[in-house]
């Protein structure tokens, strides 16, 4: 078995036992890439010199992840490292300083492989909209690896990272892990800051692990976790060790099974593989039963309405004064505004812009901003209800398998029901796990959400 | 496109109440509040796109809010306090590198008046 196949607690154990050294693991990784990123395109911008310089010098274990590698989203600011969000916007554009999470895993002197691929500033659900590349998924090139969070998963799956960062707006670690076969980690809003990881839309927005299992995500949800006074959504509670949830047995876990997310829309052959893992489940003790979550569909446009509010309204920084693209072709203040954001975004990024500034404007805020919070509302209280009966509540993670790249890009309402199962968590605040439940060496995997309550 | 797709799209326009129509004047006013420029040929493309989710989210026209609060976030509303004191970001080099164009540490734009 070759190093960079195992997961980061294998590597740890061997580290431990002296059989490997730290050097050895980087190399293994890069020697992976450079076998396999023609391939599968994950990186925005590959760091492994400065990776193996790094690893170089670090001459003792000090700290448990001291020299252990991971891939980054290309979100998440990195000093003195390109942040492109994949978009010709940002195509040129280092980060000033570190994301709270960088600093985090920097107190670990843990060593960046480097940055992923994903749609343009997190909108998409393919990594299509990528404004650099297309990232392939893994398992079967032709088909795509999911989005946003596409490069970060297709990364781990093809074992070109450990493991690696994404974020979540409404299903973008989830939802690639699912499509990848990893596993993909969305904690609960307010427990990783999001200091440092640019905007898209912030009442959604959380960063989160992508790994090969659910004890190297919760390790990695140890490393990120915490209060952050720079993130004023951040909550303060203390640290918890997610590595003691790990339980080996279910027997007496209440499972709720929401019968919304088995009707129409989802892949006969997905609803197939969740229903064999929840038959699985019950074998080992646990108590299912179906339970209704009727808000389903009105989870989606409420996620639309309110994510793309937001998005028009941060991204409204982008206007090439201090940072990012400006066109050559101004003569007024006004036309370097318009202009750079009409040459700098691609037509996904507008036509979210649009739809969020749609929303906002005079005559219409009422009729559907102020709508889809009230609806929030009542999707917080369906949820409360539903917890006070069930521990877990189990979906699948997206409506389809991996499809064949370019056949959905051109619908963008078909694309957005990707997310028609993922969305609703994110509405609410709530945490959820996408993780396999077929075997990962199938071409592309089913997987399910496990939603728990908050924390 | 695949049979079970269809199907949830004509489910849930149907549960969309009213179809709306963009209008060419309507996105270009919106395109200009957004300060994004909009060209001839791509104005019927925008206008589908923003028609076809407005329809799709008209679903939530059935959803009875009345005395419902409107959620902001999910964070429970409580204000977060800090002292109002000046943190000097040192590095300026580190940030004005960034600057599509300056002059003498300045951000540089056109003349306004």
């Amino acid at each position: 078995m070759e190093l960079y196949e195992l997961t980061v607690h294998e590597l740890l154990e061997k580290l431990d036992n002296n059989e490997i050294t730290l050097e050895d693991v980087t190399k293994s990784y890069i020697d992976r890439i450079n076998d396999k990123e023609k391939d599968v395109q994950a990186f925005v911008s590959i760091s492994d010199k400065e990776a193996l310089e790094k690893v170089k010098t670090i001459k003792e274990r000090n700290t448990k992840f001291a020299g252990i590698p991971i891939g980054i989203k290309d979100n998440i600011c990195i000093k003195n490292t390109k942040t492109t969000c994949s978009s010709k916007m940002l195509e040129n554009f280092v980060a000033p300083y570190n994301a709270t999470v960088i600093e985090k895993l920097n107190e670990e002197n843990m060593v960046y492989l480097g940055k992923l691929n994903m749609d343009e500033f997190a909108m998409g659900a393919s990594t299509e909209y990528s404004a650099f590349k297309k990232t392939r998924n893994p398992w079967n090139l032709n088909t795509v690896p999911g989005g946003s969070s596409g490069g970060s998963a297709a990364a781990v799956a093809a074992n070109m990272v450990p493991w690696a960062l994404g974020s979540d707006t409404g299903g973008s670690i989830r939802q690639p892990a699912s499509l990848c076969g990893v596993v993909g980690l969305k904690p609960t809003y307010g427990l990783v800051s999001r200091y440092g990881l640019v905007a898209f839309a912030s009442s959604l927005d959380q960063i989160g692990p992508i790994t090969k299992d659910v004890r190297d995500s919760a390790m990695l949800l140890n490393l990120i976790t915490g209060h952050d006074e720079k993130d004023s959504t951040s909550a303060n509670i203390d640290k918890k060790d997610y590595t003691k949830s790990l339980k080996e047995d279910v027997k007496g876990l209440k499972i709720g099974v929401p019968k919304e997310y088995f009707g129409e829309g989802i892949n006969e052959e997905v609803k197939k593989s969740v229903k064999e893992a929840i038959k699985k489940y019950e074998e080992m003790g646990a108590i299912v039963e179906e339970c209704t979550l009727d808000i389903a569909d009105e989870s989606l446009a409420v996620y639309y309405i309110i994510a793309c509010a937001e998005a028009s309204s941060n991204l409204g920084r982008f206007d090439g004064i201090r940072y990012g693209y400006r066109t050559k072709n101004f003569t007024s203040l006004k036309d370097i505004y318009k202009n750079s954001r009409s040459e700098g975004f691609g037509a996904e990024v507008k036509r979210r812009i649009i739809l969020g500034t749609y929303v906002l404007s005079s005559g219409y805020y009422d009729a559907y901003y102020k709508k889809a919070q009230k609806v929030r509302t009542i999707i917080r209280k369906e949820f409360e209800k539903l917890f006070e009966k069930y521990d877990v509540l189990l979906t699948p993670t997206s409506p389809t398998v991996a499809y064949e790249i370019g056949t959905k890009s051109n619908n963008p309402l078909e694309m957005y029901l990707a997310d028609l199962c993922t969305v609703t968590l994110n509405i609410a605040g709530l945490p959820g796990v996408s993780v396999p439940c077929r075997s990962r060496q199938s071409w592309y995997a089913n997987w399910y959400a496990i939603n728990r309550k908050t924390f | 496109m695949k049979n079970y797709i269809i199907n949830a799209l004509v489910k849930l326009w149907k549960r969309g109440s009213r179809l709306m129509i963009i209008s060419k004047d309507e996105i270009l006013h919106i395109a200009n509040l957004a300060d994004l420029n909009i060209k001839d040929d791509e104005i019927d493309e925008y206008a589908k796109n923003l028609q076809d989710i407005l329809n799709f989210v008209n679903i939530l026209n059935k959803v009875d809010t009345e005395n419902v609060e409107e959620s902001i976030g999910v964070v429970n509303n409580t204000n977060v306090f800090r002292k109002d004191e000046i943190k000097v970001f040192e590095d300026k080099d580190a940030l004005l590198q960034n600057a599509p164009d300056q002059e003498s540490n300045m951000f540089k734009i056109p003349k306004v008046i």
